[in-house]
C-alpha cells in the first residue's frame, strides 16, 4: 500500500530532518573542533570546516593526559564488571523466573523496590564499608557489587525475557533427568542470549560512562578512568578547545561503535524496560 | 483427577524440594547483594544521620541535631539547594517529556529512514556524561560558543548560559532535552501498541487528527506517560554529573543541586553524618512525591481492561 505524498507529510518530513540536524549538531561541532587549528577555532563568525585539518590534536591530547593508560584502567573495570553482571543476573533471573521457592515473591519485590531508592541514601555507608575493607584507589568497589546479581534492573530485564520461554521445555528436560542447574545452563541461558546481550550492552555503557563511582573511590591519577581523566583535562586546559574536543571524541568512539553494532538489542531493551507495570 | 490421599505430606516434602533448594541457591547472589549493598547501607545511613561523624573521629550520637540544623536554616545551603533542584525538576521534567512525546509522535508514521532518525535521536543518550558536559561547555561559551554565534547571526540577544545565576538552571534543563532518546523510545513503543481500530472509529465519526490525539492517543498513552513521569522526577532530583563538572554548583551556588551538596558534605567536608541526614531528607521527599503521583494516577491513568 503506497501512501500519497501530501503537504502534511512533506512538512513532517522536513521537520524531522531539521530536528535530526539539531540533535547531531553538538556532535558535529565536537568533531569539527577536534580537527581544527587552535587559531582558527577563535575566528568570529565561526568557520564550519577545519582548514587545515589537524589530526595532530588527537596525539597531542593523548600526550598531555595519559588517556591510553586511563583507557586500559576503564577497560579493566568494564570487563570484570560486565562479566559479573551478565553471569549473575542470568543465574538470579533464572531462579526468579522459573523456580518456585518459599520467599521468592518477597525477595523479588524487595529487589524491585530497591530500584526506587535514590542512590545517595546508600552511597555513604557503602563508601565507608569499602574504605575500611580495601582502602582507597581499589577497583574492587566498582567491580564486586556486579557479581551480586548485577543490579535489580538487569535481573528484572532478564526475568521478563525468561518468562516468555515455554515451561514445557523445562518439564521435558526434567523428565529426561536433567538437574536444575543443567536446565539453566543448557536450555534457558542459550535461549535468553538476546536478553543477556541487552544487559551486557547496557552495563557496558553504564560502567564506561560512570563518573560518580570512580570519583569517590579513586583519587590517585595513575588509577583514573577515562571519565575522570577528561574531567581533569577540562580543569587543566579550559581554553584549548581543540584538544578538549579531541579528547571528548576519543572517549565517545567505543560507546558509539558498541551502540551501532548492537542497536537492535538496545532498542529492544529500552522498550522492555518501559513496559513494566 | 487429583490425588487427595496425602496432601499434607506432599506439601511438606515440596516445600524444600530440589526446585526450592536450587531456587534459593541461585537467587542467593541477588539476595545477598540486596542485603549488603542496599538494605544494610540504607539502615546504616539512617543511623549515621543521627550522629556526628567526620571520618577522622568515631561517630558520636547527637540525636536529631543534624535534621534540626537543616530545617532551622543553620545550614545555609539546604534550602538553597532544595530550591535549585525543585526549579530544575519543574523545568526539565515537562520539557523533556513533551520533547520526547513529540519526537515519538513524529516517528510513529511509517516513512523512509525511520530507523535512521530513531538512531539519531537516541545517539546523544549514549554519550558519556563527562563528554556531554565538555561538549556543551564549548557550545555554551558566551564569547565564541556556537549557540551565541547562531543567536547573533539571526539577530537574537545572546545569553550567558551556565555562567550566569539567572540562566544556569534553565540552561541545564534545556541541555537535558538532548538526551530524551530513551524516553522517546519508550513512548514510541507505546504509540505503536495502540490498536488501529480506535483511530478508524474516529475517522468514521468524522474526527480529524487533533481529535485522534486527544481522544485516542493521549488517553491510551497515560500508563506510559505515568511511568516516564515517575522516572523523570526520581532522576531529576538526583541530577549530579552535569552540574558537578560544568559549574561545580556555581555561579554563586545558583546550580547547587541537592546531590552536589551531598557530595560536598560527604567527600569534600567529610561530614558523613550530615551528608546522611541530607540523603534521608531527599529519600523522604522522593517517596512523598512518588506516592503523590501514584495516588493521583487513578484519576488520570487509563489501563485498558481495568476499571
Amino acid at each position: 500500500m503506497k501512501k500519497k505524498i501530501t503537504v502534511g507529510r512533506v512538512i513532517l518530513f522536513s521537520m524531522i530532518i531539521f530536528l535530526s540536524f539539531c540533535f547531531l549538531l553538538p556532535l558535529i561541532w565536537m568533531i569539527r573542533s577536534a580537527f581544527m587549528d587552535a587559531s582558527q577555532i577563535f575566528i568570529v563568525p565561526p568557520v564550519w570546516l577545519p582548514n587545515p585539518i589537524k589530526p595532530e590534536n588527537f596525539s597531542k591530547a593523548i600526550r598531555t593526559v595519559p588517556f591510553d593508560k586511563y583507557f586500559l584502567n576503564t577497560l579493566l573495570i568494564v570487563v570484570f564488571n560486565v562479566t559479573g553482571t551478565v553471569l549473575t543476573s542470568s543465574i538470579c533471573a533464572y531462579s526468579f523466573a522459573r523456580l518456585r521457592f518459599p520467599g521468592r515473591k518477597l525477595f523479588f519485590g524487595l529487589l524491585m523496590s530497591g530500584m526506587m531508592l535514590p542512590y545517595t541514601v546508600t552511597l555513604i555507608p557503602t563508601f565507608l564499608l569499602w574504605r575500611s575493607l580495601v582502602g582507597a584507589n581499589s577497583y574492587l568497589p566498582l567491580i564486586i557489587p556486579a557479581w551480586f546479581g548485577g543490579g535489580a534492573f538487569n535481573i528484572f530485564l532478564q526475568r521478563q525475557f525468561m518468562m516468555t520461554i515455554p515451561f514445557t521445555l523445562d518439564e521435558a528436560a526434567l523428565i529426561d533427568g536433567a538437574s536444575y542447574p543443567r536446565i539453566m545452563a543448557s536450555v534457558i541461558m542459550p535461549l535468553s542470549r538476546s536478553s543477556a546481550i541487552v544487559v551486557g550492552l547496557f552495563q557496558f555503557m553504564a560502567v564506561w560512562n560512570d563518573y560518580l563511582g570512580p570519583l569517590i573511590y579513586v583519587n590517585k591519577e595513575s588509577r583514573f578512568t577515562l571519565a575522570l581523566g577528561l574531567q581533569q583535562f577540562i580543569g587543566y586546559y579550559t581554553a584549548q578547545w581543540e584538544l578538549l574536543m579531541a579528547a571528548a571524541t576519543l572517549i565517545l568512539i567505543p560507546p558509539i561503535l558498541i551502540f551501532l553494532m548492537g542497536q537492535k538489542y538496545f532498542i529492544q531493551g529500552i522498550v522492555l524496560s518501559g513496559l513494566k507495570e | 483427577m487429583k490425588n487427595h490421599t496425602a496432601p499434607a505430606k506432599i506439601h511438606i516434602r515440596r516445600r524444600w524440594n530440589a526446585e526450592a533448594r536450587y531456587g534459593l541457591l541461585l537467587a542467593l547472589p541477588a539476595i545477598l547483594g540486596f542485603l549488603i549493598f542496599t538494605l544494610g547501607p540504607l539502615f546504616a545511613s539512617l543511623i549515621l544521620s543521627f550522629t556526628d561523624y567526620t571520618v577522622s573521629k568515631a561517630p558520636s550520637f547527637v540525636g536529631v541535631k543534624n535534621y534540626v540544623r537543616l530545617f532551622s536554616n543553620q545550614d545555609p545551603f539546604f534550602y538553597k539547594s532544595l530550591g535549585v533542584t525543585l526549579y530544575y525538576v519543574v523545568l526539565s521534567v515537562p520539557v523533556s517529556m513533551v520533547a520526547a512525546f513529540l519526537l515519538a509522535l513524529m516517528l510513529k508514521h511509517n516513512m523512509k529512514g525511520k530507523a535512521l532518525f530513531r538512531t539519531i535521536f537516541y545517539l546523544p543518550s549514549i554519550v558519556p556524561a563527562v563528554a556531554t558536559a565538555t561538549i556543551f561547555m564549548w557550545l555554551l561559551n558566551p564569547d565564541i560558543g556556537l549557540f551565541n554565534q547562531i543567536l547573533k547571526a539571526v539577530g537574537l540577544p545572546t545569553s550567558q548560559w551556565i555562567y550566569s545565576e539567572k540562566t544556569v538552571v534553565p540552561t541545564l534543563a534545556f541541555m537535558n532535552a538532548w538526551t530524551v532518546g530513551g524516553t522517546m523510545l519508550i513512548f514510541l513503543a507505546g504509540l505503536e501498541g495502540i490498536p488501529n481500530q480506535y483511530y478508524e472509529a474516529v475517522d468514521i465519526d468524522g474526527g480529524n487528527a487533533w481529535n485522534k490525539l486527544w481522544t485516542v492517543t493521549i488517553p491510551m498513552m497515560t500508563p506510559t506517560i505515568f511511568f516516564n513521569l515517575v522516572m523523570g522526577i526520581i532522576n531529576g532530583f538526583q541530577t549530579f554529573t552535569q552540574a558537578q563538572i560544568m559549574t561545580e554548583g556555581g555561579p554563586n551556588n545558583a546550580s547547587l543541586f541537592y546531590t552536589v551538596l551531598i557530595y560536598r558534605e560527604a567527600f569534600k567536608s567529610f561530614r558523613m553524618g550530615n551528608a546522611c541526614s541530607l540523603a534521608w531528607v531527599l529519600f523522604v521527599i522522593i517517596m512523598l512525591l512518588s506516592s503523590l503521583v501514584f495516588r493521583s494516577s487513578s484519576s488520570w491513568v487509563y489501563y485498558e481492561g481495568r476499571r
